[in-house]
């Protein structure tokens, strides 16, 4: 047993070299952004996540950019359990009407300023659920958006490329 | 009517043949549809589904001894059908759900309360045959009375990174009374987004119904589609979709245990098991070309090859995962700290499993012998050897005990199936349009996942329903938790890990 424990202060790092911050995002960012409102996100974003809708795919891919692979805590990103410790909300899946509320009253809750991030192909545009009388829209129709982050869902890789934009300086 | 007896599904099928999907399909009248329900409350069978199509209401049964499958159809008379749920709790959440999504009134339904339906929808569930959908009235939670109760409401968003749902505690203290779900949050109207739709648009819903079962709910709709068309896959997708299908529950199992290590606060397990996770997602997509494997099973086949290299990493990442999985295993065997969090606690008895028909690791720690890959085997399981990882103490450590086992019974049943794969075509064409019915079982990592298709002759669907195995399992979560503190509500529902999207559908 206690070897495991041991080998786990030892071993090498699994962490990956840190990806470029995708040029979609940098370029989104910049257009809803604006230098002032990124010099204020320094480099320490705490993010809350809200399903308001999703198959859980993209929540399974939000837990992998945890995983010491990945590892997005050591970009200063950190996830928080409260939208009031909350700088970034990041929200998945097609906004349902029965979620419309909950995602409505999460956004209010969190103090200004504050930044959306609408994750998966659902969170822009209700994927394969649009047109659907379950679903009140993507999430930009619910509330304001800076970035999108795609794919069905997007591979972790892909997410810490657009949270990263978040965090970094705008060349 | 004469007064209805329990009625075992089985003297009805006798004399009877089964489909092409292996269901036995009959249409009853009232009295043998209550007697039906009285028997599944008898344990004379379990019910797998309950579903309402165009005018009649049709129920699912499954005898797993004698490997029986039968689906029974009453007709609606004046948009109502007598309650299965008056006899079988185990009914009273589909039976709510009908009302709400189809304006049916299942006629004696014990709990009148709305359960998908939030009040929400500016238009009704397209086909609402009564009533429009239900006003936004205040939802009325049972109530617990007694000196000192105190009510702890969480939900929907939830402290961590995981589905909507809303739980309503009721605690004298730390120990905790009654807990109530209320679920619904993430209905999405999949089966209305399906009616009417082609196979192929419809295949990429039901790839969606619960991103963490995408593989299970696409294989369990191939095969009820390719039922209802007389189409069969050819041999090397067979085993494709199965490999894919364990790659699946490995991934899940894996991930699952760490997260109850997590829950008891062991976080290097968690580490340990979120890195076997990544390597196995990562073979996954560099072998299918999608690290969850979505839309890689469809109707007719399978979407792309297993290349000889990708075989090839497989197998070494079965030897990666099986030697990184068994230390985690070892340390989770000999820490008395992270046994004295998971034994004994959230039991639930053997007896509930059996009445709900609670399957998955929630059915089988509990004694449930049920696992569909057994009792309603589908290929290319009948020909592969394995056993069914089975307990009864029914609490969290046996829950994490039963994906233990699986996932080192899968990893043996992906070897044996990478030895018999031989080269072929990975689809096979499309059969002529015509109208028919189909229904599949296929065990996820969850449990039994259900689809039933009714198709019209142009090949579209007619009908589409799943049933999520969380249907019956989050109705065990709230006796799990029954006694226990409410500080171990997270590592109950970590080992149950009942999905909020497959419920909500």
């Amino acid at each position: 047993m206690r070897s495991l424990l041991f080998r786990s202060l030892i071993d090498g790092s699994a962490v990956i070299a840190p990806p470029q911050p995708g040029s979609a995002a940098v370029a989104e960012l910049a257009r809803t952004l604006g230098k002032q409102a990124r010099a204020r996100l320094g480099r320490s974003l705490a993010i809350r996540e809200i399903d308001a809708g999703s198959c859980n795919g993209c929540e399974l891919e939000i837990h992998a950019i945890n995983n010491p692979v990945y590892d997005v805590e050591r970009f200063g990103l950190k996830f928080v359990a409260s939208p009031r410790h909350a700088d970034v909300l990041l929200v998945t899946g097609p906004v349902t009407w029965n979620m419309r509320q909950a995602l409505e009253r999460t956004h209010a809750a969190t103090p200004s300023p504050k930044w959306v991030v609408a994750l998966g192909d659902c969170a822009a545009n209700c994927g394969v659920f649009a047109g659907s009388y379950a679903c009140a829209g993507a999430v930009k129709d619910i509330i304001p958006v800076d970035l999108h982050i795609g794919g069905c869902p997007p591979p972790p890789i892909e997410i810490l490329k657009g949270l990263l934009a978040l965090v970094d300086e705008l060349k | 009517m004469k007064r209805p007896v329990p009625l075992a599904a089985a003297a009805l099928a006798t004399k009877h043949k089964a489909g092409p999907d292996g269901f036995i399909r009959l249409r009853i009248d009232e009295r043998d549809w209550i007697g039906l329900a009285m028997g599944c409350a008898q344990g004379l069978q379990d019910l797998l589904a309950l579903w309402v199509d165009d005018d009649a209401a049709h129920m699912g049964l499954g005898v797993p001894a004698l490997k029986l499958r039968i689906i029974v159809s009453v007709p609606l008379k004046r948009g109502s059908f007598p309650s299965v749920a008056k006899n079988h709790a185990a009914a009273i959440r589909l039976e709510r759900t009908l009302r709400d999504l189809h304006g049916i009134e299942p006629k004696g339904l014990p709990d009148q309360r709305n359960w998908i339906d939030h009040g929400k929808w500016p238009s009704p569930p397209p086909g609402l045959k009564k009533n429009a959908a239900r006003p936004d009235t205040a939802y009325a939670f049972l109530a617990a009375e007694g000196e000192g109760l105190h009510q702890i409401a969480v939900g929907p968003v939830h402290a961590g990174i995981i589905e909507p749902g809303h739980f309503r505690f009721t605690a004298n203290g730390e120990a905790v009374v009654r807990l109530e779900e209320r679920l619904g949050y993430v209905h999405k109207g999949i089966e209305a987004l399906c009616r009417g739709a082609d196979i192929a648009t419809a295949a990429r819903i039901a790839a969606r119904i619960s991103g963490d079962s995408t593989v299970a709910y696409s294989y369990a709709y191939a095969l009820a589609i390719e039922a209802a068309l007389k189409w069969r896959p050819p041999p090397r997708a067979v085993l494709l979709r199965a490999v894919m299908a364990e790659i699946e529950r490995l991934s899940h199992h894996v991930n699952d245990v760490g997260a109850i290590c997590n829950d008891a606060s062991v976080v290097v397990l968690h580490a340990h098991c979120t890195l076997l996770r990544e390597d196995i997602l990562q073979t996954a997509n560099q072998c299918f070309g999608h690290r969850m494997m979505m839309d890689c099973i469809v109707p007719g086949g399978v979407a792309g090859d297993l290349s000889a290299e990708g075989a090839d990493a497989i197998e070494a990442l079965l030897a990666r995962c099986a030697t990184g999985f068994e230390a985690v295993v070892r340390v989770y065997d000999e820490a008395p700290s992270l046994q004295d969090r998971t034994v004994s606690t959230g039991i639930v008895s053997a007896e509930l499993v059996q009445r709900f028909g609670a399957g998955g690791h929630v059915g089988r720690a509990s004694g449930r012998a049920f696992d569909t890959r057994f009792n309603f085997p589908y290929a290319p399981y009948q020909g592969l050897d394995f056993t069914m990882a089975l307990h009864s103490e029914g609490d969290v450590d046996a829950r994490v005990w039963i994906r233990i086992e699986e996932v080192r019974s899968s990893m043996a049943l992906i070897r044996q199936m990478l030895k018999l794969l031989v080269p072929g075509p990975l689809m096979s064409p499309s059969p002529k349009a015509r109208a028919g019915e189909g229904a599949a079982m296929v065990e996820s990592f969850r449990g039994d996942v259900f689809v039933a298709v009714r198709l019209d002759d142009r090949a579209r669907l007619a009908n589409f329903h799943g049933r999520d195995p969380s249907c019956f399992q989050w109705p065990l979560l709230e006796a799990a938790i029954e006694g226990n503190i409410v500080a171990d509500f997270p590592l109950c529902n970590k080992s149950f890990n009942c999905s909020y999207s497959g419920h909500d559908m």
